[in-house]
């Protein structure tokens, strides 16, 4: 970390004036630079392997010889081609922006780095100018005249696009934003699924995607948790929370004929402090089962919500969601219930039952608890977790104490795939309502449906390209320190295991003040458990606000 | 970044003289009177009609609309049924809205980045790029009904009613038609923002610029036409009247002006098809918005789905039986006895 860049140095570089007079007035005649710090390593040949996908090799982006298959333009030719046939996204979005540049200062990338090419209008077009080289009519016939290429902005796939394509598809993370102002609802997260598709075609995916891939694939999960392993760190924090609260928690693992199948993203087992928020779950669903005797059960063969399948191609995408509905048939639960996590849910919402559904074999979601119908989910058969918890809130099912979260000032960020490609807004909110006392919204220009990433999704939360997460969470950030000054607000809450990981390490680079929790590890700490003995200690062992620190050394 | 505006600049100058001295000097009125006229609109609508069949034919395999606001959830949370529809109503409304008031355009706004001082990003409402899209389309759509009048006879009363309220503002003689006066302003201020904002014009290709010019040149020709150089209303309503009635005729006292004006505009009808103008009917196949967020509770079909490997839990489990055996999770198989 000593190398990494530091806040002020960063701040120092952004400019929005996209010409800079040292370089050549059009894009295309800039020549791309891989520079670390602004890149992921490259894919391991035995995670691209795995699921037999083209062209594993070792190869590293800085070498000038990528190892490419000879024939690669021919293979992204015709991998265009056939995307334009089977995605009306893909052929539209090439054909009618009309470079208004709404979409221009309205992605994180471009307003953290400056970079021109870090607009969504130009990371569509650098498909687009091949696009419109190779496959329009006025582009074949413009090419054969002089200066013609040029005058349709248009240009042949060269290895140097191939470079600037990887580069920057890299370094999107698929967040919609720019969707939201485009008059045509032009989706860049749709172009670079299409661009990462197509580099995947010729091996070229970075390892912090290919390699959990891989895992994900073989073992259940991201991190690659062997299934004895997974429940032993369920068990730890049985015992954690034992120590808190003087229950055991223990979970069902893998078992069949339970009411509920549970999924979250793997992530909430492994790091902190996405395992508080695990063991919110696992108090809840403790509670649940002692007074109401739902049975919910964890499995272990489906232990990854998060979906990194996604990131790579769509039949990735649906090689590795297949398990959830595949183990909700084999244990023969009701309905499956889905942890808190961004790109898993917009799998959930938008591609699942399309997918792999109809899931039949599952009834129309319907908490036994409060008799509520999740109406909004009655075909693809799983429910949201923050839907199910403010469902029982809302019923008063829920023995809560805020004032066990009473240090907490809480504000709340919505991850972009919940937000834009579903609308789970209030939910959250409503919960948080329920478990603290104070919560102050971020600007209005940085929330809900117009809420900044936390500049590491889609893939890109590794360590080397440091300098890109930072600087593309910066506008979060940036909101986040407004509201810790002008309201002191010290927590940072969110509904996505990735901000969970990402957006400690933001807040420690620009508002070290903040922390950051899980919606359930709020509801962890004011759940009262049938039982409980009197609580000293928050689930991260700090004392409970109110609780005089003395008192623990009684004993 | 001179030559994105400069040779577009030119070649509609050039494509205005071309039709000036081919009718003054040459003679050549029945070619840009008559043949390019039906050239041109025979290119648009196959054009049109092409693009459109060609985007209707790619598949729709995901429903991905990308939503703006609360989600149809708990009976008791509000939804926004607008920016976030489930139903085809709420989806008809949220299409309605783009198409017609450009809603997503509204919520434009600006960033600015305050350095130093207090390091803070901040985002303003920026409404001018949605005033002008707005005055551009509705001034062009009005002048383009107006001109109805030409093409008419009788001239339905629509029509006349348009030109009135168009000519409310009384001014001059002929009186002021408002439509055009916009028209020409919000094209004008369309070009300049594409070049002196440093972000637009860095992304804008000769293909932005040309069209505008195109556009420019037009409304410039028709506004001197009416307003300026006078011409002869009924030979050119001769002209026009037998373009639509497929006897076409070429009156004696029309001048190259007029010709200029319609060649720019068959210009624009033929080169339509091909460019970004296209937009106009991409607008209403955009799958982000013009389908429902209702993918959880109806199943949406996508035509090419097929098989894929998967990695079973029959696999999963020979590969981790022992070790799950071990950690006292159930297994569907037990252990094999022979080891």
């Amino acid at each position: 970390m000593s190398d990494e860049i530091k806040p002020d140095e960063l701040l120092n570089k952004i400019d929005y004036g996209p010409t800079k007079k040292s370089e050549p007035a059009s894009w295309m005649d800039t020549s791309t630079q891989i520079r670390p710090g602004m890149y992921c390593y490259a894919a391991k040949a035995e995670s691209v392997e795995t699921l037999s996908l083209p062209n594993a090799r070792p190869w590293n982006p800085l070498e000038d010889d990528w190892k490419l298959p000879d024939n690669w333009q021919e293979i992204l030719h015709q991998g265009i081609k056939e995307r334009l046939e089977k995605f009306r996204t893909f052929k539209i979005f090439m054909d009618v922006c009309v470079r208004c540049g709404a979409c221009a200062d309205k992605c994180h990338f471009f307003l953290g780095t400056g970079d021109p090419k870090n607009m969504p209008v130009l990371r569509a077009e650098l498909l687009r100018s091949v696009y419109r080289n190779d496959f329009t009519t006025a582009g074949k016939i413009l090419q054969k005249f002089p200066g013609g290429q040029r005058l349709n902005g248009a240009r042949p796939l060269t290895l140097d696009v191939l470079k600037e394509w990887w580069y920057y598809f890299f370094q999107c993370t698929e967040c919609r934003r720019c969707s939201v102002f485009c008059p045509y609802g032009i989706d860049t997260a749709e172009i670079t699924i299409m661009g990462r598709e197509l580099l995947n075609l010729i091996g070229l995916n970075i390892d912090w995607i290919a390699t959990p891939v891989s895992n994900c694939f073989q073992t259940g999960n991201h991190l690659g948790i062997q299934p004895h392993a997974f429940k032993d760190m369920i068990d730890f924090f049985v015992e954690d929370i034992e120590d808190v609260t003087g229950v055991n928690v223990e979970p069902q693992m893998n078992i069949k004929g339970a009411d509920i199948l549970f999924i979250t993203p793997s992530g909430d087992v492994f790091a902190d402090p996405g395992t508080y928020t695990c063991e919110g779950y696992m108090i809840l669903f403790k509670y649940l089962k002692d007074k109401y005797d739902l049975n919910v059960t964890w499995s272990t063969y489906a232990s990854e919500g998060g979906n990194f399948g996604f990131f790579t191609s769509h039949e990735t995408m649906k090689r590795l969601n297949a398990k959830m509905y595949a183990e909700a048939k084999r244990l023969g639960v009701k309905w499956i219930l889905g942890g808190e996590c961004g790109h898993m849910w917009r799998v959930i919402n938008q591609y699942m039952d399309t997918m792999n559904g109809p899931a039949d074999f599952l009834e129309e979601p319907v908490n036994p608890i409060t008799g509520t119908k999740f109406e909004n989910s009655k075909s693809t058969k799983m429910v949201h977790i923050t839907e199910f918890t403010a469902d029982l809130i809302k019923h008063g099912k829920l023995e809560l104490d805020k004032s066990r979260n009473a240090n907490r000032i809480m504000t709340f960020h919505d991850s972009c795939n919940p937000a834009r490609g579903m609308g789970l807004l209030d939910e959250p909110r409503y919960i948080i309502e329920n478990c603290c006392d104070h919560f102050y919204e971020m600007p209005p220009n940085t929330i809900r449906e117009l809420t900044f990433c936390c500049g590491s999704g889609a893939g890109l939360n590794a360590g080397e390209n440091i300098e890109l997460r930072m600087a593309g969470g910066l506008p979060r950030a940036n909101a986040v320190k407004y509201v810790h000054e002008k309201f002191g607000v010290n927590s940072l809450g969110t509904i996505c295991a990735i901000d969970r990981a990402a957006l400690p390490t933001l807040m420690e680079y620009w508002v070290p003040e903040v922390e950051v929790c899980g919606i359930h590890e709020l509801v962890g700490n004011a759940l009262i458990l049938p039982g409980e003995k009197r609580r000293t200690e928050d689930l991260r062992f700090e004392p409970l606000p109110g609780v005089e620190p003395e008192e623990e050394e009684d004993e | 970044m001179n030559q994105k505006y400069l040779i577009p600049l030119t070649a509609v100058f050039l494509l205005f003289l071309v039709a000036y001295t081919g009718v003054e000097g040459a003679g050549l009125q029945w070619f840009f009177g008559i043949v390019f006229p039906y050239v041109a609109m025979i290119a648009f609508l196959a054009g049109f009609v092409y693009k459109v069949l060609g985007w209707a034919s790619s598949a729709v395999p995901f429903r991905i609309p990308t939503t703006c606001g609360q989600q149809k959830s708990l009976p008791w949370i509000k939804q926004n049924a607008i920016d976030n529809p489930d139903t085809s109503t709420g989806v008809f409304v949220r299409m309605v809205l783009e198409i017609f008031l450009f809603r997503s355009l509204f919520r434009n706004t600006k960033a600015a980045f305050n350095k130093n001082a207090s390091n803070r990003l901040s985002y303003s409402w920026e409404i001018f790029l949605w005033l002008g899209a707005l005055a551009f389309h509705y001034s062009f759509l009005v002048v383009i009904l107006r001109h109805f009048r030409f093409f008419t006879s009788p001239v339905p009363s629509c029509i006349d009613m348009l030109e009135y309220i168009d000519g409310i503002v009384q001014l001059g003689l002929p009186g002021i038609l408002l439509s055009g006066v916009v028209l020409l302003a919000a094209t004008l201020f369309l070009l300049a923002r594409r070049i002196f904002d440093a972000k637009v014009t860095y992304i804008s290709q000769a293909a932005d610029y040309f069209p505008l010019f195109l556009i420019i040149g037009i409304a410039a020709t028709g506004l001197s036409m009416r307003y300026f150089t006078k011409v002869d209303i009924i030979d050119i309503k001769t002209l026009t009247m037998g373009l639509v009635t497929f006897s076409p005729t070429i009156p004696e006292s029309v001048g190259g002006l007029f010709y200029g004006h319609l060649f720019l505009v068959s210009i624009l009808f033929a080169y339509f098809p091909a460019s970004k103008l296209m937009h106009m009917g991409g607008i209403f196949l955009s799958p982000t918005r013009n389908m429902a967020n209702n993918t959880r509770a109806k199943r949406h079909i996508n035509p090419w789905n097929y098989d894929v490997e998967t990695h079973t839990y029959e696999q999963y489990e020979d590969h981790f039986r022992e070790k799950m055996i071990e950690a006292g999770l159930p297994v569907d198989k037990p252990l094999d006895k022979k080891e």
